[in-house]
This record gives C-alpha cells, sequence and structure tokens, in this order.
C-alpha cells in the first residue's frame, strides 16, 4: 500500500499503536459533560410519548386520539396513518438486510399490535405530564389474538398466525400455506450419512437458550426538529448517525439530504442501537406540532419494545472416529425472530461450525416470528447461542471420547489453508495459537477444590469491513484532527487517533478525534460487526498516508530537490539528497508555509474496507456451583482472543472483558419472562438480572496477535467473539462441577437444583 | 398545577428550583438545575447511574423526591474535580481505561467516592459489594475496580 506500511511491518518500530494513552474524549466522560441521548435540549422542547399495545397480539379496531389531540399542552398525536404505508423491500443496513415496511410497522404498527409494547400512537405535549395524560385519553379497541411465544410452539401447523402473507422462503417449492417459518436457510458440506457411517462415537442433544437483552445502560433517547422548510435536525444516541438519516428517511418519504443527524454519545449498543424506534416518531410529531420533540424511553419501554436476541433451539449431532477426529455434524437452529423476520440464525448456522474442521455436515437454520419484541442486533449475533449448543456436544463429545476437551478442539481446529464452513478459505487466522495459549496458561492446570469444576469454549466471529469516510486536517500549527462518522462506543476516539498520528509522526496529544454529524462527513456504515477500528481505521491510516505524500511533496518544494529525495521520519521531512544540508521539516514548520507550498493540509479518504480478519477466542471457567441452593460463583475466568494487533491494548482487554461479562449474565441468570398473556413479567434492572460487580472475578485476558494483513497496522476486529464463548464455558464448567449436562440456559439455581436433585 | 420552591446546596453552592409534586432529586438536577452528568439509567433505583451523595449519604437520585432535598447538602459528579483538576478516582478511572460507553462512569465515580469516604483502604470484596448498587455492561467491572483500589492506594498515601 505505501512505503510506511512496509517499514513498519519490518521493523515493528511503533511509537503509538500498542501503547496505553488516556483517552481523548475521557475527561467529558469522568467529569458528567458528555453529552449523551437524554442529555441534549433545545429551546421549546416538546416532550413526546409512546403508547403501547398492553397485548402480545390483537387487531388493533380503532384508535380514536380525539380527547387527547382536546388536551391543553398536546401539540400532536401521530398513529400509524400518519407514516406512508411503505411497501415489503429490503435494504442493505451493514450488519444485515432490513425490511422497510417490517421498520416502519415495528416503528408504529398498523392495523395489528404483534407484541407487548408494540408502539400503537404517539403524543408530544408542552410537559411529561400532560403528554402521560394524553397517552391515557387515547382510546385504541382491540381484538385480542392468540399469540405465541416460544420458538417451536410457533412452527407448529396450528399455531396462531402472525402474518397472513408470510411464506417460508429458501424451500425447494413455495409452501401452499403461510406459517411463522419466515425462512429455512441450509448450508451443506460432503455425505452426512456417509460421514456418521465413518462414526465410532455419535453424541446427539438438545440445548435450548431464553431471549436476552442487549442490556445498553443507556435507554433510547432523542431530538427530533422538522424545520418550517422541510429541513430536519436530529440528534440521538445510536450506533450510526447515516443509519438513522437512512431510515428516518425512508420510513418518512424524505429526502437525505434533508435530515441531519448529530450523533450523541452513546450509553452502550451491543448492535441493540443498529435501529431506529424513536427519531422517525419524533420527527413525524415535529412535523405536526412545527416545534422540536425529545423523546426518552423508560427502561421498562427499552425492555418491552426494543431488540433482544432470540430465544433457540439447538439440535445437535456429532459423529467421531475414536481418535477424536470429527467425521460428521448434523445442525438445527431455531431462532426467534421476535415480531417480524430477521432472526440471526443466519450468522448462527455460518459461525456454528466455524471453528471445526468438519468434512461432512449440514446445518439447518430456521427464521420465525413470534409475539415479542423485534429481535436486534446483540453483539456476534447468532453466534453465542450456535456455540453454546456445539460447544456444549463437543464437551460431552470429549467425555464419551475420554479425551481432553482442548485437546478435542485442537485436533480438528481450523487452520490456514482450510475451507471455513460458512465458504472462504482461511488466511492468516490466529486460533490454534488461541488454544495454545490457554492449554499453556497456568489456569488450565491449577487445582481445584470439591464442588468446583473448569469447563472450556471457543467461540468464532467473522468481522466486517465495509464503507467508511475519514477527514484528517493538519492546523496551522501542526497538530492534527481526524473526523469520522463512526459513534464512539468503546474508545474508538482513542484508535483513530492513534493510527493518525503513528502515521503523521505526532505524539497523540496532538491529534484530536471528532464524530461528526451526517453533514460534516462522508458516509460511514454504522459502529458494529466489531468494523469501526479496522474499517474507518483504515481510511483514517490512509488520510494520515495522503497527507504525509503531500508534506514530502511540499519539502520538496522548499529544498528544491526531487519529491524522492524526502523521507518522512518522526513526524518530520528528511532531506535524502547528501548534498543538501537542509535541517528537517517538522510537520508544525510546513503547516505554517502552508499558504506558499499549496494551501491547507488535509486529506479525506472513502472506502469499502475488505479483508476483515476473523476473530477466534478460547475461554476456561472456573466456577464453583452450591449444591444446597444451586447457586453458581465463577471463580476464575481468563480469556484468549486473536486480536489482530491491539491498537489500544486497555481498550481491546476492555472489550474482551465486557463480552465475557455479558456472556456470563447469559449463561446464569438473564432471561425473558413471559406471563399467560404474553406480557413481559421482569422488564427491570431488579427482575432482569444482569451482572454485579459482586457477581464476577476479575477475567485475565490474553492478547493473540497475528496480524492481519489486510489492515496497515495488523487489526481484526475484537468486540464481538468474546461474547460466543462463555455461555457453554460457563456450563462446561458446571457440568464438571456437578456432574449433571445442563442444557437449557440460563443455569438459574432452582433449574440446578432441580438437576442435582434428579440425578 | 401547584410547585414548590427548593432551596438546598449542590456541590457546595446554593440553588432555588421549583419543583413539581412527583418530581425526583434527578429530574431536578437534570432539567431544573442543567446538571445532566447523573444520568437515568432505570428509575427504580439498580442501576446507580443517578447516584449523588446527600449529607454524607450514597443515594440514588432517581429514588428521592426532589422537594426532599430542601435544606440538603448535595454532591453530583460534576462537583468531584477541582476546578479542572481530576479527582484521584477520576484521573486512575482514564489510566486505567475503566470506561467504554462512558454513561454509568459518573454513578460509579460517585458511589467509589462515597466508598473511599467511609472506607479509605477497601479490599478487593468490599469494592466490588460496594458497587454492586452500580450496572456497568460495558467493562465487566475488572478494569473499574482496579482504578478504585489504585486511587484508594493513591490516597492514602497522600493522606500518610
Amino acid at each position: 500500500m505505501s512505503d510506511f506500511l512496509d517499514r513498519s511491518e519490518a521493523t515493528l518500530d511503533l511509537k503509538v499503536v500498542g501503547t496505553r494513552p488516556v483517552r481523548p474524549d475521557g475527561a467529558d466522560k469522568v467529569t458528567g459533560r458528555a453529552t449523551f441521548g437524554a442529555d441534549f435540549a433545545m429551546p421549546g422542547m416538546l416532550v413526546g410519548k409512546i403508547k403501547r399495545s398492553p397485548h402480545a397480539h390483537a387487531a388493533i379496531v380503532s384508535i380514536d386520539t380525539r380527547k387527547a389531540r382536546a388536551l391543553a399542552g398536546v401539540k400532536a398525536v401521530v398513529t400509524a396513518a400518519d407514516f406512508p404505508d411503505l411497501a415489503s423491500e429490503a435494504y442493505e443496513a451493514g450488519e444485515g438486510a432490513a425490511n422497510l415496511r417490517d421498520l416502519s410497522l415495528n416503528c408504529m404498527a398498523r392495523g395489528k399490535a404483534l407484541y407487548d409494547g408494540h408502539a400503537v400512537a404517539a403524543v408530544a405535549a408542552t410537559s411529561s405530564v400532560i403528554a402521560d395524560a394524553a397517552l391515557d385519553m387515547i382510546e385504541v379497541t382491540y381484538e385480542v389474538l392468540a399469540h405465541v411465544i416460544d420458538v417451536e410452539d410457533a412452527m407448529a401447523p396450528d399455531a396462531p398466525l402472525l402474518h397472513a402473507h408470510l411464506f417460508t422462503e429458501g424451500l425447494e417449492a413455495k409452501p401452499d400455506k403461510p406459517s411463522n417459518i419466515a425462512q429455512r436457510n441450509r448450508l451443506t458440506r460432503g455425505d452426512l450419512e456417509a460421514g456418521f457411517a465413518m462414526a465410532d462415537v455419535v453424541l446427539e442433544a438438545r440445548y435450548t437458550t431464553a431471549a436476552v437483552h442487549q442490556g445498553y445502560i443507556e435507554p433510547h433517547a432523542c431530538v427530533a426538529a422538522f424545520g418550517a422548510d422541510g429541513q430536519c435536525q436530529v440528534w440521538s444516541s445510536s450506533q450510526g448517525q447515516f443509519m438513522v438519516r437512512t431510515y428516518c428517511a425512508k420510513l418518512l418519504g424524505l429526502e437525505s439530504s434533508d435530515i441531519r443527524v448529530t450523533p450523541a454519545e452513546i450509553g452502550g449498543g451491543f448492535g441493540g442501537k443498529t435501529t431506529v424506534y424513536l427519531e422517525p416518531v419524533a420527527l413525524a410529531l415535529s412535523r405536526l406540532a412545527g416545534a422540536p420533540v425529545k423523546m426518552v424511553m423508560s427502561r421498562e419501554e427499552v425492555f418491552r419494545a426494543t431488540g433482544p436476541t432470540s430465544g433457540a433451539v439447538i439440535e445437535v449431532k456429532l459423529g467421531a472416529r475414536a481418535d477424536g477426529t470429527l467425521v460428521a455434524a448434523d445442525v438445527v437452529l431455531k431462532y426467534q425472530a421476535g415480531a417480524f423476520p430477521g432472526s440471526p440464525v443466519g450468522a448462527g448456522s455460518m459461525t456454528a461450525l466455524a471453528c471445526y474442521d468438519v468434512p461432512n455436515f449440514r446445518v439447518t437454520g430456521f427464521d420465525v416470528v413470534t409475539n415479542s419484541p423485534k429481535v436486534a442486533a446483540y453483539r456476534a449475533p447468532g453466534a453465542p447461542i450456535a456455540a453454546f449448543g456445539i460447544e456444549s456436544a463437543i464437551d460431552e463429545l470429549a467425555l464419551k471420547l475420554g479425551m481432553d476437551p482442548l485437546a478435542l478442539r485442537m485436533k480438528n481446529a481450523v487452520r490456514d489453508g482450510v475451507k471455513a464452513a460458512y465458504g472462504p478459505t482461511f488466511r492468516n487466522i490466529g486460533y490454534v495459537e488461541t488454544l495454545e495459549a490457554i492449554q499453556n496458561h497456568p489456569h488450565y492446570t491449577a487445582p481445584l477444590e470439591p464442588g468446583q469444576g473448569r469447563g472450556v469454549a471457543v467461540g468464532f466471529w467473522f468481522n466486517i469491513g465495509g464503507e467508511s469516510t475519514a477527514a484528517v486536517n493538519v492546523g496551522e500549527d501542526g497538530t492534527a484532527v481526524v473526523v469520522t462518522g463512526n459513534p464512539d462506543i468503546g474508545g474508538s476516539r482513542a484508535a483513530m487517533a492513534m493510527m493518525a498520528a503513528e502515521v503523521l509522526g505526532l505524539p497523540i496529544e496532538k491529534v484530536r478525534p471528532i464524530v461528526a454529524d451526517t453533514a460534516a462527513i462522508g458516509f460511514s456504515m454504522l459502529t458494529g460487526g466489531s468494523r469501526t477500528t479496522f474499517a474507518t481505521g483504515m481510511a483514517v491510516t490512509q488520510a494520515a498516508q495522503k497527507i504525509v505524500v503531500d508534506l514530502k511533496r511540499r519539502a520538496a518544494q522548499i529544498w528544491e530537490v526531487g519529491a524522492d529525495q524526502v523521507d518522512w521520519i518522526d513526524g518530520a521531512a528528511v532531506c535524502l539528497d547528501a548534498s543538501k544540508t537542509h535541517p528537517d521539516l517538522t510537520l508544525a514548520a510546513l503547516a505554517a508555509r502552508s499558504a506558499r507550498t499549496g494551501g491547507p493540509i488535509g486529506a479525506q479518504v472513502s472506502l469499502t474496507a475488505q479483508g476483515a480478519g476473523p476473530g477466534f477466542a478460547a475461554h476456561i471457567c472456573d466456577v464453583e456451583v452450591d449444591r444446597e441452593t444451586g447457586h453458581v460463583t465463577i471463580l476464575r475466568y481468563t480469556a484468549a482472543q486473536d486480536v489482530g494487533r491491539a491498537i489500544h491494548p486497555a481498550y481491546v482487554e476492555g472489550q474482551i472483558q465486557g463480552g465475557v461479562a455479558q456472556g456470563i449474565g447469559w449463561a446464569l441468570n438473564e432471561e425473558y419472562i413471559f406471563d399467560r398473556d404474553g406480557r413481559m413479567e421482569n422488564a427491570g434492572f431488579l427482575d432482569y438480572r444482569m451482572p454485579v460487580a459482586s457477581d464476577l472475578p476479575m477475567i485475565e485476558p490474553i492478547l493473540i496477535e497475528v496480524a492481519n494483513p489486510r489492515h496497515p497496522f495488523g487489526a481484526k476486529g475484537v468486540g464481538e467473539a468474546p461474547i460466543v464463548p462463555p455461555l457453554a464455558a460457563v456450563a462446561n464448567a458446571v457440568r464438571a462441577a456437578i456432574g449433571v449436562r445442563m442444557t437449557g440456559l440460563p443455569l438459574s439455581p432452582p433449574k440446578i437444583r432441580a438437576a442435582i436433585d434428579a440425578r | 398545577m401547584t410547585r414548590t420552591h427548593i432551596s438546598a446546596t449542590v456541590n457546595g453552592d446554593p440553588v432555588e428550583f421549583l419543583s413539581d409534586a412527583g418530581a425526583t432529586l434527578l429530574d431536578a438536577l437534570r432539567d431544573e438545575l442543567g446538571l445532566t452528568g447523573s444520568k437515568e439509567g432505570c428509575g427504580s433505583g439498580d442501576c446507580g447511574a443517578c447516584s449523588v451523595i446527600v449529607d454524607g449519604r450514597l443515594v440514588c437520585s432517581c429514588l428521592m423526591l426532589a422537594a426532599e432535598a430542601e435544606g440538603r447538602r448535595i454532591e453530583t459528579i460534576e462537583g468531584m474535580a477541582d476546578g479542572s483538576v481530576l479527582h484521584p478516582l477520576q484521573r486512575k478511572f482514564l489510566e486505567h481505561a475503566a470506561l467504554q460507553c462512558g454513561f454509568c462512569t459518573p454513578g460509579l465515580l460517585v458511589a467509589a467516592k462515597a466508598l473511599l469516604d467511609a472506607n479509605p483502604d477497601p479490599t478487593e470484596s468490599e469494592t466490588r459489594y460496594w458497587l454492586a448498587g452500580n450496572l456497568c455492561r460495558c467493562t465487566g467491572y475488572d478494569k473499574v475496580i482496579r482504578a478504585v483500589m489504585d486511587a484508594a492506594a493513591e490516597l492514602r498515601q497522600v493522606r500518610v
């Protein structure tokens, strides 16, 4: 790509990348000054609120808003009638396609409410109290319908139908009847029957997981202002300001250029803020009211109406030779999609066997609509669920074979040159190195007490690249500003600034990163798929490299030498022409003379990043099970992962530790609980129990660095792989501790007590 | 609707505001006083993002009525730094990368300050139980706990 790349790769002489500077947005975040979604305010701003269905499944017979409209202080009331009735249209949106009609219907129900919490109307009023009163005055007449939430119940031939026109896609022939199965996907290789015929040992098992929420602490929030001239502004907390712009434009029939979206700081997303719920509604209210409208969800609304990920059933059949060689795998994944198609079962299917070199397999996935909130992406969408099944089954297989579970994984591990179960051939992967790291770690052989158990599990995530734009602008004093369009959820500003500083040869303090609004920088796909450090980082690096080329040209002009006689070393132009004795020209010196050498110094790069390196993770978990109460204590946790190269190692470690903690919550405590009428019973943090500080030990990360040659510094995405192994790592540890295989998540105390008692 | 006039001290300064009967202290801080550093993550006292110190006691400001603030001394995240000099806890959170999204950070810092005010030398276990009322979904708490204990060690040095 450039001589800079060659030099850094050759000598690894990196001055900024790989260090641990204080993040550039840090001071604002420890002093309370950072502006998150709900912190923004405008003069004359109204309060917007949503009326939600109390029924899991109901026809909306009528909505009478007259009384609400007549209430003093109410400025606007909207229902689905205020939104265009969109045709069903797939829209490619980064981490998977969105259907615009479904997206619109999820923001505001039309004709039918499909889950408890589904939006049916919204109001804007001069105060929160008046808005609440107005919601109560909206009279909705429902005809309650039978509902279905469990994934297998929803697949049954006599199940209540959510969508009368939903016919299963992916079958050989179009079915003659509609059903709740939106899609069946299938991945196959080799000859399954012949594979199982070769097997000395066959293991069959069935596992289940519950729907869980991403659990970001910041509820969804936005302010929207619809101008009298049709120009709109939106301030919101999301994983992508361009995503918000696009969806608002499509859902309201507006032009993208008429909507300017400014990203607020985002208080966690984990995939759950890769879509819109409030923004189009706030704009519709603002259009009617002629004033800005602020909308902030309550925690209960976040649980009832925003994306959990699927509850699922995972059926696994594995065949192996006596020496542990896997010869066949048959996997069936049934994922809840919630009210509209689009569960992550596709990614679940593709990742299920990604760590294993299996010659014969079939993976079948079912995307099933259910009367629960439409699922949204959640950190490595689909992969932890599939891995819970596969990694639990591999553990059982190891027991059957009398093999060490790590040795069994090592024997069947994918390596460079192996064709991945999902298609491409692996190159430059660090999976075996990751397995070796935990095998050689003292944790793996540390002694355990009675009642304690140790489990291991592995995980995979693709990581993605995609479209990004970045600009780097040099100030008159030789400092630089990096402009990108990706919200910073976990410290990505620091990574952007570090990569630019490395290329320019500046200390990190002289490079300031900002996340710009949609009118101030070119398009970037949203922050998701672990793409930002890789793809946007590539754009930043290339922009900085363009500046270095330009700086060398400027120095050559000043020195009256050829551009090839100038090198860029440690932030200064150096004259290579031995006949000259020019002192080096620093960036500051060149910036001071920019007017005479071609004008302001800056570059913008827009690209589609290719070649994201996949992430592999291998985890060890120790637990202690209280046989009296069934309570599981996590004693020790070690997580190794191939990260390519850690740009800011502390934030890479943080991604791993955070992913592990979420996975532990998924394994032990978290689940959506519905009553008989399909209403969520635990829509709050007291009853939806996420891990707290006293639930967890320190989590030891091990960074394996097998560089990705497609990134200027070797980076691979790191955010998602760490949530993939913990579900099974915990379950395998519990199996080792109590001698009983737990097949259904969460591993709550009553279930464990029952399993111990039943033994 | 009648609103109640409230006088209190926030971060050492006298403040006055009008409060609706049902408004929480968090509502008053954020909406009446413009102090948006305290966050609402749940509104039910389960996440700790709204943690403030009232007359020396750590409370969830979403669980206290604004009207109850009359005559009280309230400390929020906005008062933790000494001008532009960060409190050691704030500095250690940055040095240890103990925040990712940063939304729970103000509440964690206020709760941690209350811990160190009460116990200058907490064990890891004491720190974890004290902060169990502050949900963080990003970090897995590892770096948070290290930052708090490191800040405690530094503050003990200062005291000696």
